[in-house]
C-alpha cells in the first residue's frame, strides 16, 4: 500500500477531504448524496403544497423562498423550476452518485478481499468532480431566471433556446455544465469498480464467490460506461445550438411571432438519444437497490438467496435489455407503430428477469428464520414496490395502453414506486444494514422501526392515489388543475397526496436524527453485527488503511452459506474451509 | 505478448493467486473507456444518420464540397482527405511498432516509431485545420440563398443559371431562374448558421463530429507526447517494461479506428 500509508493518520486534510481510501470515500458520497437528496425532497415538498392547495397563500413559503413565493404562493415558473430539479436531483444526484457511490466505493473491495480500489487517485477524482457538480447544480437555483425549468429531461426547444422561457437561461447552461461533470465523475467511478472487481478479488474469490451486491455493482458500472456517454454527445450537440447557433435539435420555432433562423433540426433526435441513456439509468438505479436487497434478505432470512445463478443472469438479462427499450418513453412523438411494436415486445421481455428477481426474494424468505431488523424491514418493502411498480410498468410498456396515460399522473405514479421508492428502499436499507461497517456504531433500531412504517404508508399513500388520477387524465408538471372543470372531483385527492407527502417528509427526521446521533453516539459495533457470511465482516471496526491488519483473507465458499444441512453453526464465512466430507454449495 | 506483459504487482494489489485475466488493471480501465468512447461517437455519428436521412435529396454531396489540395488548381475530389487517411493509418502502423519494440526492450526502436507517430498525429491535426480553413472560406464563385432559404449552386461565373440541390443537378436558367433569384443573397464558405454547399446541418455536423475527433486526435498527440519524453528519460527501461506505451497506443488506434467510421460517413457515402 506505499503511497497510502505514507499519509498521516492524523492529517485532517488527507484524512477527511482528499482521501484516498474507499471507505471515505464511500462516506463522502453517502453525506453529499444525501445532502442533496434532502433538498431534493424538501424541493418535493413545497410543490406539493400547491398542487394540494392551489393558489393558497402560506405565509411562512415568503421569508424561506422569497421572490419564489410572493405572498405567500409559489410561483408558476419556479414551480416548474422545482420540479425539474427534484427529478434532476433525485435521479442522478442521489439514486446515482449517491447510491453507488456510497454502497459500491464501500462495499467492493471490503467484499472481495481487497485492499482498495484499483486506483485511489481516480477515485478521489470521481467523488471531487460529483462535488463539484453537485455544487454547480445548487449554485445554478441562485442565478437570474432561476434554475433549468423544462423538466428533467430537459427536452428542446425549451432546453435549447436560452430565449424560450426564464429557466431556458442561466439556469439551463449550468445544468448541462454541472451534468456534463457528473457524467466525467461516473466514468472514471464506474472504470475503477469494474476493474476493482475484475482484477483485485482476493485468493478463492471466483466470480461465482461474489456476493450479489458485486455482481450487481459491477454491471451497474458497466450500464453507466455505456450509457452515459450516449448523453454527453446529446448535451453537447444542446449547448451547441444553445451558444452557438447550430439547429441540431432545432426546426422551423417562432417566438413572439417571428421565426427564428433555424432550420432542419429534430427535438425528437435530442429523445432518441437522452432515452438511450435514461433507460439504463433505470437499472443504474435500481440494480444496486436490488443487489443490496438480496444481501440484507439472505442474511435476515437465514436462508441461502434462492437461486444464486439465476439472479446472476437475471442481472445480466436486464443490463442487457435495458438498452434496447428506450422507445418505450416516445409512444407519442409519431412513432412508427411496427416499430413501437418492437419498442413494447422488448419492454414487456424485462417483465422475465424482474420477475424471476422477485420470485427468488420471495422464496428466499419462504420459511426462513427471518429477523425484522430495519435493513430487513426496508428490503421487503423494496420487493412490494418493485411488484406493485412493475405491474404498472407492463401498462405503460404496452404502447396501445400507454398512449391513453402518456403525460399523466399515472406515470409519475408507476416510475416513483418502482424507481424512486424502490431505489430509495434499498439505500436506506444499505445504510441501516451497513452503517456498523461505515461508522463502527449501531443505529437505533426502534427509530428505525418508527421511520420504516411512517416511509412505507406514506410512500404508498403518496403514489397510490396517482394512478387514479392519471386514469381519470390529468396531466403531470401542471402547475394547478383549478382551471379544468373536470378535474374538480380530483381535488381532494391531490390534498390527499400533499398531506401524506408532509409526514413522509417529516417521518425522515427520524432516520436523519439517529444517523447523526449514532454516528457519534451510538452503541459500538460488535464484529459481526448481523451474524452474516461476508469478508467485510472479517476487517476491524475500527478502520484501517488497507482493510485487513496481515494477510488478506482466503476464500473456501460462497457467501450464503446460512443455516447449511449437517452444519452446527447458523452461518459459515467464507474464509473457513470446507469441512471434511463438506459439499460446497452453489 | 506473453511473458513480457506485467501482471499486477502481487505485493501490493493482487492478493491471489494466479490473476484471472493476466492483464493490468490499467489496461482494462483503457478497455473500458474506449468502449464508453466509442458510445459517446456512436451517438453523435447515429445522430448524423438521423438527420441526413431525413433529407436524402438535398444533403450536400462531400465529392463536391471537399475538391481542394495544396498547391494543385483545379477539381480534386476527396484527394487530400484521403491522403490525410493514409497517413493517420500509417501512424497507426508506427505505434504499432513502437509497442513491438517495448515488448523487446528496445529503448531507441521505441523512441524512433513514437516520434513517427507523433509527427504522424500532428500532420493529420494540421490537414484538419487545412480542411477546415477552406471549408470556411467557401469557393470564389459562392452560392444563393433564396428567399425560402433553399442554397443553389451557380452553374457558372456569369450567375445567371443555377443547379438546385441534390444528386440530379437539375439546372434552372433564364426567366425562371431570374424569377426565383429576386431578393437572393449571395453565401461565401461555412459556419454553423450559414452553409454555401446546402444545407447549414451538414456543417453542423461536419464542425462538431470531426471538431470531437480532431480534439481526441490532439489529446492522443499530447499524450504520446508525454510517454514518448518518458521513454527518453528511461522511465519506463528502469519499470522493466513498456505498458505506458502499450496504453496510449490503445488509445491512439482507437482514434484511428473512429476516423475510419467519419470519413465513411462523412466523404465516402
Amino acid at each position: 500500500m506505499g503511497a497510502i500509508a505514507h499519509h498521516e493518520d492524523n492529517d485532517f486534510l488527507f484524512k477527511y477531504i482528499f482521501s484516498t481510501d474507499h471507505k471515505m470515500i464511500a462516506k463522502q458520497f453517502f453525506l453529499t448524496g444525501s445532502i442533496m437528496g434532502l433538498i431534493g425532497m424538501i424541493m418535493s415538498m413545497i410543490f406539493r403544497l400547491q398542487l394540494g392547495y392551489p393558489g393558497e397563500s402560506f405565509a411562512f413559503l415568503e421569508p424561506i423562498l422569497g421572490s419564489w413565493a410572493p405572498e405567500g404562493i409559489l410561483a408558476p415558473d419556479k414551480y416548474l423550476a422545482l420540479v425539474t430539479i427534484h427529478g434532476t436531483i433525485m435521479v442522478f444526484f442521489l439514486l446515482t452518485a449517491g447510491l453507488s457511490g456510497t454502497f459500491s466505493n464501500l462495499l467492493i473491495p471490503l467484499q472481495i478481499g481487497a485492499r482498495d480500489m484499483a486506483s485511489g487517485f481516480m477515485n478521489l477524482l470521481s467523488y471531487w468532480f460529483f462535488f463539484l457538480s453537485s455544487c454547480i447544480m445548487i449554485s445554478s437555483l441562485f442565478v437570474e431566471g432561476g434554475p433549468a425549468a423544462g423538466g428533467w429531461t430537459i427536452y428542446p426547444p425549451l432546453s435549447a433556446l436560452p430565449q424560450a422561457m426564464p429557466g431556458s437561461g442561466m439556469g439551463m447552461t449550468l445544468w448541462i455544465i454541472s451534468m456534463t461533470l457528473f457524467i466525467v465523475s461516473s466514468l472514471i467511478g464506474s472504470l475503477n469498480y469494474i476493474v476493482t472487481v475484475f482484477n483485485l478479488r482476493t485468493k478463492g474469490m471466483t466470480m461465482t464467490r461474489l456476493p450479489l451486491t458485486i455482481w450487481a455493482f459491477m454491471i451497474t458500472a458497466v450500464l453507466g460506461v455505456l450509457s452515459f456517454p450516449v448523453l454527453f454527445s446529446a448535451v453537447l450537440l444542446l449547448l451547441f445550438d444553445r451558444s452557438f447557433g447550430t439547429s441540431f435539435y432545432l426546426s422551423d420555432i417562432y417566438i413572439s411571432g417571428g421565426a427564428l433562423e433555424v432550420a432542419g433540426g429534430s427535438p425528437i433526435l435530442y429523445e432518441h438519444l437522452f432515452w438511450f441513456l435514461g433507460h439504463p439509468e433505470v437499472y443504474i438505479i435500481l440494480l444496486p437497490a436490488l443487489g443490496i436487497t438480496s444481501e440484507v434478505v439472505a442474511t435476515n432470512s437465514r436462508k441461502p438467496i434462492f437461486g444464486y445463478r439465476a439472479m446472476i443472469g437475471s442481472i445480466l438479462a436486464i443490463a442487457f435489455i435495458s438498452f434496447l427499450v428506450w422507445g418505450h418513453h416516445m409512444f407519442i412523438t409519431g412513432m412508427n407503430p411496427f416499430l413501437g411494436a418492437v419498442f413494447t415486445f422488448t419492454t414487456l421481455l424485462v417483465a422475465i428477469p424482474s420477475a424471476v428477481k422477485v420470485f427468488n426474494y420471495l422464496t428466499t424468505l419462504w420459511k426462513g428464520n427471518i429477523r425484522f431488523t430495519p435493513a430487513m424491514l426496508f428490503a421487503i418493502g423494496l420487493v412490494s414496490t418493485f411488484i406493485t411498480g412493475g405491474l404498472t410498468g407492463i401498462i405503460l410498456g404496452d404502447s396501445a395502453l400507454d398512449i391513453n396515460v402518456h403525460d399523466t399522473y399515472f406515470v409519475v405514479g408507476h416510475f416513483h414506486i418502482v424507481m424512486g421508492l424502490s431505489g430509495t428502499f434499498g439505500m436506506i436499507s444499505g445504510i441501516y444494514h451497513w452503517f456498523p461497517k461505515m461508522f463502527g456504531r449501531m443505529l437505533d433500531k426502534n427509530l428505525g422501526y418508527i421511520h420504516f412504517w411512517a416511509t412505507i404508508v406514506c410512500s404508498y399513500g403518496v403514489f397510490f392515489p396517482m394512478h387514479f388520477l392519471g386514469l381519470a387524465g390529468v396531466p403531470r408538471r401542471y402547475y394547478a388543475n383549478t382551471e379544468f372543470p373536470m378535474f374538480n372531483e380530483m381535488y381532494d385527492i391531490n390534498e390527499l397526496i400533499t398531506v401524506f407527502a408532509l409526514v413522509a417528509g417529516f417521518a425522515q427526521l427520524f432516520f436523519i436524527f439517529n444517523v447523526f446521533y449514532s454516528m457519534f453516539k451510538g452503541p459500538k459495533a460488535p464484529q459481526n453485527p448481523w451474524e452474516s457470511t461476508t469478508l467485510e465482516w472479517t476487517t476491524p471496526v475500527k478502520h484501517i488503511h488497507g482493510n485487513w491488519p496481515g494477510e488478506l483473507p482466503v476464500v473456501y465458499r460462497w457467501p450464503y452459506d446460512y443455516s447449511k444441512p449437517g452444519m452446527e453453526e447458523d452461518f459459515i464465512l467464507q474464509t473457513e474451509p470446507l469441512r471434511e466430507g463438506e459439499e460446497e454449495s452453489h | 505478448m506473453a511473458g513480457h506483459t506485467p501482471t499486477v504487482d502481487s505485493n501490493t494489489l493482487w492478493g491471489g493467486g494466479i490473476s484471472p485475466f493476466n492483464i493490468s488493471y490499467g489496461k482494462i480501465m483503457m478497455w473500458f473507456f474506449l468502449v464508453s468512447d466509442a458510445f459517446t461517437f456512436s451517438g453523435l455519428l447515429v445522430s448524423y444518420g438521423f438527420m441526413r436521412h431525413s433529407f436524402v435529396e438535398s444533403w450536400p454531396v462531400a465529392e463536391r464540397v471537399f475538391t481542394h489540395f495544396p498547391f494543385m488548381h483545379g477539381d480534386h475530389p476527396l484527394l487530400y482527405v484521403a491522403l490525410m487517411t493514409f497517413i493517420l493509418i500509417m501512424s497507426s502502423v508506427t505505434m504499432v511498432l513502437a509497442v513491438e519494440a517495448g515488448h523487446r526492450m528496445d529503448k531507441n526502436s521505441v523512441i524512433k516509431w513514437m516520434a513517427w507517430t507523433i509527427v504522424g498525429g500532428l500532420v493529420f491535426v494540421g490537414s484538419q485545420a487545412w480542411e477546415w480553413y477552406h471549408f470556411i472560406h467557401g469557393t470564389e464563385l459562392g452560392a444563393l440563398q433564396l428567399v425560402d432559404g433553399t442554397i443553389v449552386q451557380w452553374v457558372n461565373e456569369a450567375k445567371d443559371s443555377f443547379y438546385l440541390p441534390g444528386k440530379e443537378q437539375i439546372m434552372i436558367s433564364g426567366a425562371e431562374a431570374v424569377s426565383m433569384m429576386k431578393n437572393g443573397v449571395e453565401v461565401y464558405g461555412a459556419n454553423l448558421t450559414v452553409n454555401e454547399y446546402g444545407l447549414p446541418l451538414f456543417g453542423d455536423f461536419f464542425f462538431f463530429i470531426t471538431g470531437f475527433h480532431g480534439t481526441h486526435v490532439f489529446s492522443g498527440v499530447v499524450l504520446n507526447f508525454i510517454i514518448f519524453v518518458n521513454v527518453i528519460k528511461g522511465t519506463y527501461e528502469k519499470r522493466g517494461y513498456y505498458e505506458m506505451v502499450e496504453k496510449v497506443g490503445l488509445y491512439w488506434h482507437f482514434v484511428d479506428l473512429v476516423w475510419v467510421f467519419v470519413f465513411t460517413f462523412f466523404y465516402l457515402v
